[in-house]
């Protein structure tokens, strides 16, 4: 048991899980923005796309997508992101981490736009801003400010969902643990020491979250 | 249910079943031989699938003629799904009496679990598209692109035996073999009886076949609690019976015989001495 981290890349596994959550994290926090801004716009197309694009991906089980988007995707239809198969596997996993929590993300700045008085965007009207102006001068400012909260679950929630990507042979740390458990036996240590890695990635950014959110808050 | 919340899963139950299996004390320890508690893999066509709360499989048969032989009918035993991870925590916490689930007998298990058996002797195999002509054995497989389960000793096997393959890995079996039909992979590995259970499926027949060329040896065991030489003794004793008697051939031939698999050298087995 003590010789797990001598013949394992215990911290390797983790540390692709480190880096699957930022370029994840990374490209739902973009797409969830653009998406927020389709859902607030004042074009009925826009908001339909937005709205479709939530429930849609968000009612879609994330263990579902994964698989088929190299099952269906990168195999069947040959639409391969890297030639080298684990560079493929990567990749796939973050499009899909991305895809999957932009649904979420877009809902936590949607609630962040909610807390910001209806006023504030009439008054912007009012002077003359227009939409853009007004989104990225008025509201996506205080947004954010206001969605830090609910940003910081998402985020947690999304370093445990990379372990999904164990499901299309992403080697980060539950597709070590797989093979930890294959060779050494299942036991109740084995799952403690990667539960125990999780916890040290997750509660200190818990922490900070939380701290942010009560620093950044916009006072009204 | 996502990876986290199984793994959560499993730590409560085995940490519950733990604390369960202190309080019980001695009684615990007793093996009840009218009513034995199975552990069998329920999604391995050919092994042990659980269809509507109907077992079919070798691994099935297997269990059955043991336990008819320990003083189980087949209506009294209950069978309890035994996932690879966790087959030594079911065993060890004494949720099932028996484990008989494509389970290789290896030194690390022998640490926490008793062995009877081998009962059947498998193999690192591949399994390819029935019209495929260009795999003939794991020599040819260059430029090939293979799949087999995360974590699983078949993959870890090629991936140290034949680092210039590419090796797609799935969560099971199942997506390798859609995979496969798909004509997105070129061959799936892993053991011998698993891909002859998959070949042998209705849905699949005559599109898939099994090269037959081994690379591996996977002695298959029954797992049972840690030094119960007296249960191994007894399960032992069964399996030398069942292939004496032509029994075990039988759900050899049942079983995975549809695809035209016939068991490799060494088959059947002489169980190994209980210690």
């Amino acid at each position: 048991m003590g010789d797990i981290f001598a013949r394992y890349d215990f911290f390797g596994a983790f540390w692709l899980t480190i880096q699957l959550s930022f370029w994840s994290a990374l490209g739902a926090l973009v797409i969830g923005t653009l998406v927020a801004i389709l859902r607030v716009s004042p074009v009925p197309v826009f908001r339909l796309i937005g709205t479709s694009y939530v429930n849609l991906v968000r009612n879609t089980p994330l263990t579902l997508l994964m698989v088929s988007a190299i099952l269906g995707l990168s195999l069947i239809m040959g639409l391969r992101l890297s030639n080298d198969v684990n560079m493929d596997v990567f990749l796939w996993a973050i499009v899909v981490l991305s895809v999957y929590h932009a649904a979420f993300v877009c809902e936590a700045l949607r609630s962040g736009v909610n807390t910001i008085p209806t006023g504030q965007a009439e008054a912007a009207r009012s002077i003359g801003l227009t939409f853009r102006q007004s989104l990225t001068e008025v509201l996506l400012p205080q947004a954010f400010r206001g969605a830090i909260a609910p940003l910081g679950s998402t985020l947690i929630a999304l370093i445990k969902n990379s372990t999904v990507a164990s499901v299309i042979g992403a080697s980060e740390a539950a597709g070590l643990m797989a093979t930890i458990v294959e060779n050494e036996t299942g036991g109740v240590a084995v799952f403690f020491l990667f539960a125990l890695g999780f916890v040290i990635l997750t509660l200190p950014l818990g922490v900070w979250f939380t701290s942010l959110s009560r620093r950044l808050a916009v006072k009204r | 249910m996502s990876m986290k919340k199984k793994i959560g899963a499993v730590v409560a139950s085995a940490a519950l079943a733990l604390t369960l299996s202190a309080c019980g004390g001695g009684a615990g320890g007793s093996t009840n031989l009218q009513a034995l508690k199975i552990g069998i893999k329920f999604d391995q066509p050919g092994m042990g699938l659980n269809s509507g709360g109907k077992y079919t499989g070798f691994d099935v048969d297997v269990a059955t003629y043991v336990a008819g032989k320990l003083g189980t009918t087949p209506d009294k035993i209950t069978w309890v799904q035994a996932p690879s991870a966790q087959r030594e925590t079911l065993i060890e916490t004494g949720q099932v009496d028996l484990v008989v689930a494509t389970y290789s007998i290896t030194d690390e298990r022998k640490k926490k679990v008793s062995f009877a058996g081998p009962y059947f002797i498998a193999g690192q195999d591949l399994l390819i598209r029935a019209d495929d002509t260009s795999i003939t054995g794991p020599d040819s497989l260059g430029g090939k692109t293979l799949c087999s389960v995360t974590g699983s000793t078949s993959a870890q096997n090629v991936k140290k035996q034949y680092p210039d393959v590419q090796l797609r890995e799935f969560g099971t079996y199942s997506e390798c073999v859609a995979a496969l039909v798909a004509k997105g992979v070129d061959a799936l590995t892993t053991d011998n009886t698993i891909l002859a259970g998959y070949a042998s499926q209705a849905e699949y027949a005559g599109k898939l076949k099994v090269v037959g060329k081994t690379f591996s040896t996977e002695n298959y065991g029954i797992g049972l609690k840690l030094g119960n030489t007296d249960l191994c003794n007894k399960v032992t004793d069964a399996i030398k019976a069942m292939i004496s008697d032509g029994s075990w051939q039988k759900a050899v031939d049942a079983n995975l015989g549809p695809a035209g698999f016939k068991p490799g050298d060494g088959n059947p087995p002489t169980p190994a001495a209980c210690s």
